[in-house]
């Protein structure tokens, strides 16, 4: 009896069910089938994965439904952000394999600790209540801590677990200790519950609940790694393998995004003039500091770390403006800068030479001269982080500052803009290093892998079909928040 | 009957156009003689097809006719459209635009004769060719523009031909730059009807002038102007620097610099004549503000005499010729001032025939001297050359206004005028163009004889001039025709006719009784006109045949004058002072401390500055320490705790 209402009760959560099973299976084919074939873990994730984005595709027009007893929903905008997660960590694994392959890093343990990671992001997405969202982003944390350590020789990438462990934690019990103030003012952990208590307006203004608030802003600000809770962005993304650091800069930003929604928008819809004003202040923070600092970095990898970082206070601004065009922007900036930081890294994996990466911006000088189609997809990738149309990039800068406009909010816009300007430098001192310097010695070009190279240059060709025929993906993201 | 006129005006106006392409773009494969037989060929269609309108409006009478063939845009309500009108002004004009075009078309086959660049001069004379005809078909203020800046471009490329020559190059900034000056007083006028008729088109403008007529305008306050005055002299201004009147004269003859055919269908027939053109047209305009008529007839007369005193003291060939094209069109924009305005396209027309005549004429010779321009390095050509000086025998007589030459007809008739005419102003003007026909006979005949006469001054070693071809000696004698003949033929049909021949294009001008050609010769006689220009004959066969040492006694004894007319009035010297050594200086100010300090130091470097010095000071955060980076998270917290709890507190 129980066991029937349970299995139809669950069908919303199909999906993140067949993830898990899959990840099961990926595990024991590791364990038993990898002396015979060890490529098989990655073929059976990308399986799981491209299944997955399958049936989220097919939930993307069923209306919203709630499963096990309202702790579960599944709606449009999920399925959305659930396609996105699970397309962009297809990439990044995909751009994964022959690195690992390359550097003998146990292949099994990497794609399933990724598979565990995108299903909890799918549950941070998903959950309608306080705990499991808090569950689901602690299982999309865990498994990056480990990831990044996976290369154990490497004392740069385990110093960047240990800071992003130590940081996680305490931005985790931040957040838990938020969630447990909003607990004591609404006696509910049901973000239905809450919605309805806090739109009756009594418990909104105490101590406790401003607390509760700053608390989780602060959480999630950490998670976005929007300034100032930003510091364990450029050491992490740094010190990770550049496979690590495309996967941890991509899907877990469009998880995060959902799980803010999930707090903000369908929690406290209400009280957006009380969490308006820090997000202005965390996203002029961070497009200044990103910015800015980045003009000085010779790293490659830093130096998109710090882009990542104004990238969230673009992103943070459509938040800001409150409105539906507003949240439908931030969704269409997130996914579009996800894809732009796929590309990012994977040029820098790709060119890495048996097992040393290319770090340095210096390693991109010449690059027109000895391998002109990546230098050109450098340079696409570059122009949409700069939004430059016509780049998907532009299409996302424009849409959020719409956004702002149409709220009366034309100063913040303004100083976005002021700030895009700064970190067009930066972008286009890249393209220059490429096109115009000469290379420096005539080392032999690594040999790129066939499928890294489809895959690379399908992705950098998205960002620039998706600048010059926006209007899909730009409805898709307004249709889900209607 | 509407379609076939339409075709056939866009027909007029396009094909030189795509003879310019053709010779522009395929030149270098079809070779020099292909380019200019294509590019003739095409300006002869144009010609002939002229011709055929001509006899539809001249001899069948048809209306006029004025049809837009192509809607452009629309914008607040006023359209902008490419459109056509054909009267017997513009089909005069046609006439004369694609005539001389054809000849200078060809003259130039034996002129530029092995020049690099002969393709290119080709593409050029015919692009310039298509600008003019755009003009002077225009049925509204916008294609007139387009045809007015097209005509100044193509006469900036051609000045400055000989990219090569500094003296080149100078010559066609200046004229770029100095019809900049007349363009942007154009300009305002074409806004200014705009702004008060809400049209530019030709026939709704002028439909609605009699409405305007008492509406006035504050530029400057407590001042009210008339709007139609106001137009009306900025109008003038574009005219002023299009065709060369005082002060924007100075370019004309630094545009010499340019090959000769150039200064012949360009600088002296057709370009320079726009502003006369122009103002022709919009007649029923001016003729309602006195005031700005009293400024055309006083600029006008002024230019007419001064510069032609200029001509006196010139000694390169073409530069004589140059300071007289500037005398003439004084004589027509007097005309004009004098509300003449069928005379001052009368002597439009015979001055293209006669002025085109003696600038070939004088390109000839210089072809002969092998590019030498400088009279005093000339003399006794007359036996070497036979056709071109009896050619420019004939140019000169019609150019001093003899009877029965065509200059004759015209020039009587605007000294007429302006005898009769009683705005302020008309005595002055009386005089200069009085005076100023014995100054034309004057310098006319002394180049005559300096060029043609005298005693052989060049090196007879080493040169021996001998005729031109005959593509050159050809154009000649066909300019020397209408040079004699057309102001007998259209004096009776433009001046005394009733109605008189432009009366639908232009407002007629009264004349006092019928007369023919004949009968105006008859009375020439007892006219102060005529023996100021047969003194003026006499005196240069008297200084450069008779006794050759008077000239410089003459210099001796009025040497202030003389050193006065030397430097041209001084306005080269004063543009140079203020205009182009002002500019400078304010420029180099401006790039100095404005530019290079202010922007590019402080804003453009100083901001890169900024960003940069804050960036380290932004780096200095990431210490790598976990305890600092922890420390920034718990201040960041506090800050927005603190932020949220202190309005609750209060």
């Amino acid at each position: 009896m129980y066991l029937s209402t349970f299995f139809a009760n669950a069908t919303p959560a199909l999906p993140e069910i067949a993830l898990l099973s899959m990840t099961c299976i990926v595990l024991l084919a590791d364990l038993f089938f990898s002396r015979l074939c060890p490529r098989i873990p990655y073929y059976l994730t990308q399986l799981a994965l491209l299944g997955v984005i399958c049936l989220s595709l097919c939930a993307l027009n069923k209306p919203q439904t709630s499963a096990f007893f309202g702790m579960f929903m599944a709606d449009p905008l999920s399925s959305l952000l659930n396609v996105f997660i699970c397309l962009t960590s297809l990439f990044s694994f995909l751009y994964a394999r022959s690195f690992l392959e390359e550097t003998k890093m146990p292949l099994g343990e990497y794609y399933t600790l990724g598979l565990f990671s995108v299903l909890g992001m799918m549950l941070m997405v998903s959950s309608q209540n306080f705990l499991p969202l808090f569950l689901g982003l602690e299982l999309q944390s865990l498994p990056l801590y480990a990831m990044i350590a996976l290369r154990r020789s490497s004392g740069i990438a385990s110093e960047a677990a240990m800071k992003y462990f130590i940081m996680g934690s305490l931005a985790s019990a931040m957040l838990l200790y938020g969630i447990s103030l909003l607990y004591g003012v609404t006696h509910s952990l049901s973000i239905s519950e809450a919605a309805i208590i806090f739109s009756q307006g009594t418990a909104t203004h105490n101590t406790v609940f401003a607390c509760a608030l700053v608390f989780i802003i602060a959480g999630i600000a950490f998670k976005f790694g929007a300034a100032p809770f930003h510091a364990w962005a450029p050491d992490v993304y740094q010190g990770a393998p550049s496979i690590v650091t495309l996967f941890l800069g991509s899907a877990p930003k469009i998880a995060m995004l959902g799980f803010t929604f999930k707090f903000l928008v369908q929690a406290m819809p209400t009280l957006q003039t009380q969490w308006q004003l820090f997000f202005i202040i965390l996203a002029v923070l961070s497009m200044a500091l990103g910015n800015i600092v980045a003009v000085v970095q010779t790293n490659f990898k830093r130096m998109l770390a710090y882009s990542s970082i104004s990238h969230m206070g673009y992103m943070l601004l459509g938040l800001i403006s409150g409105t539906q065009a507003g949240y439908a922007a931030a969704t269409f900036y997130i996914i579009a800068y996800a894809f732009m930081t796929l590309a990012g890294f994977a040029m820098i994996a790709l060119l890495s030479k048996a097992g040393v990466e290319a770090e340095s911006i210096k390693d991109f000088q010449g690059l027109n001269y000895k391998h002109p189609w990546l230098a050109f997809l450098v340079m696409v990738v570059m122009f949409s982080m700069a939004g430059v149309p016509p780049t998907i990039g532009f299409f996302a800068k424009l849409s959020v500052l719409q956004a702002l406009v149409q709220v009366d909010l034309v100063w913040l816009a303004a100083l976005a803009l002021i700030f895009s300007v700064i970190g067009a430098y930066y972008y286009i001192a890249v393209i220059k290093t490429m096109y115009f310097d000469q290379p420096e010695k005539s080392t032999p070009f690594p040999t790129l892998p066939l499928d890294a190279t489809i895959a690379i240059s399908v992705n950098g060709l998205l960002l620039l079909i998706l600048g010059l025929f926006p209007s899909g993906l730009i409805e898709l993201c307004n249709k889900v928040f209607l | 009957m509407e379609q076939l006129i339409s075709n056939i005006t866009i027909a007029i106006v396009l094909f030189p156009l795509l003879g310019a392409l053709v010779a522009g773009l395929l030149g270098k494969k079809m070779g020099c003689t292909w380019s200019h037989r294509a590019t003739i060929f095409y300006v002869f269609i144009s010609f002939v097809l002229s011709l055929y309108l001509a006899k539809l409006v001249f001899i069948e009478h048809i209306p006029t006719f004025n049809l837009v063939v192509y809607h452009w845009g629309i914008s607040g309500g006023v359209g902008f459209d490419v459109g056509f009108l054909i009267d017997q002004l513009s089909v005069l004009m046609l006439l004369v635009v694609t005539f001389v075009s054809l000849l200078v078309h060809i003259y130039s086959i034996g002129y530029m004769q092995g020049d690099p660049g002969y393709q290119r001069f080709f593409s050029y004379v015919s692009f310039f060719t298509f600008a003019m005809l755009a003009l002077v078909t225009a049925n509204n203020f916008l294609q007139l523009f387009f045809g007015w800046e097209g005509v100044g471009v193509a006469s900036y490329l051609l000045i400055g031909f000989w990219f090569n020559k500094d003296s080149a190059t100078a010559g066609s900034l200046k004229a770029f730059i100095v019809n900049r000056v007349g363009d942007f007083g154009f300009l305002l006028g074409i806004a200014a009807i705009l702004a008060t008729y809400h049209s530019i088109d030709y026939s709704a403008v002028f439909a609605q002038v009699d409405t305007t007529l008492s509406q006035t305008i504050t530029v400057i306050p407590q001042h009210p102007w008339s709007v139609i005055t106001l137009i009306s002299l900025l109008l003038f201004v574009g005219a002023m620097g299009k065709s060369a009147q005082i002060p924007l004269h100075v370019w004309l003859p630094e545009s010499m610099e340019g090959p000769t055919p150039i200064s012949a269908l360009i600088h002296a027939a057709t370009m320079v004549t726009a502003g006369i053109y122009m103002i022709a047209r919009m007649s029923p305009l001016y003729q309602h503000s006195p005031t700005a008529l009293s400024v055309i007839l006083v600029i006008g007369a002024s230019g007419a005499l001064f510069t032609g005193l200029i001509a006196i003291v010139q000694n390169d060939i073409k530069r004589v010729i140059a300071y007289s094209t500037l005398s003439q069109l004084g004589y027509m924009v007097a005309a004009l001032g004098a509300s003449a305005y069928t005379a001052a396209i009368f002597h439009l027309s015979t001055h293209a025939c006669f002025k085109a005549l003696l600038f070939l004429g004088a390109g000839s010779v210089i072809l002969a001297c092998h590019h030498e321009q400088d009279m005093r390095k000339m003399g006794g050509l007359w036996k070497l050359m036979p056709i071109t000086y009896l050619t420019y025998l004939l140019g000169s007589l019609a150019l001093c206004a003899l009877p029965p030459f065509s200059g004759f007809f015209s020039k009587d008739a605007i000294i007429d005028a302006v005898h009769q005419t009683t705005i302020p102003g008309a005595h002055y003007a009386y005089f200069c163009v009085l005076t100023g026909s014995f100054v034309t006979a004057f310098y006319t005949f002394r180049s005559l004889f300096m060029t043609f006469h005298q005693t052989p001054r060049y090196d007879t070693a080493h040169l021996h001039p001998h005729e031109s071809p005959w593509v050159v000696w050809l154009p000649l004698v066909l300019l020397a025709i209408p040079s004699v003949l057309l102001g007998a033929w259209l004096v009776k049909p433009l001046l005394f006719d009733t109605p008189p021949l432009l009366a639908q294009s232009v407002v007629p001008h009264l004349m006092e009784s019928p007369q023919t050609a004949w009968s105006l010769m008859e009375e020439s006689i007892h006219s102060p006109a005529f023996w100021l220009v047969i003194s003026g004959i006499f005196s240069a066969w008297l200084c450069y045949i008779a006794f050759p040492a008077l000239p410089k006694f003459f210099v001796r004894v009025l040497s202030l004058p003389y050193f006065i007319l030397i430097k041209k009035y001084g306005f080269d010297d004063f543009n140079r002072v203020v205009f182009v050594d002002g500019s400078k200086s304010l420029a180099q100010s401006f790039s100095h401390t404005g530019d290079q300090v202010v922007i590019d130091n402080f804003f453009v470097n100083g901001s890169g500055r900024a960003v940069v010095f804050l960036a380290k000071l932004g780096r200095k955060l990431q210490s790598g320490l976990i305890y600092h980076y922890s420390l920034l998270m718990a201040i960041g917290l506090i800050a927005f705790l603190i932020l949220i709890l202190w309005p609750l507190k209060g």
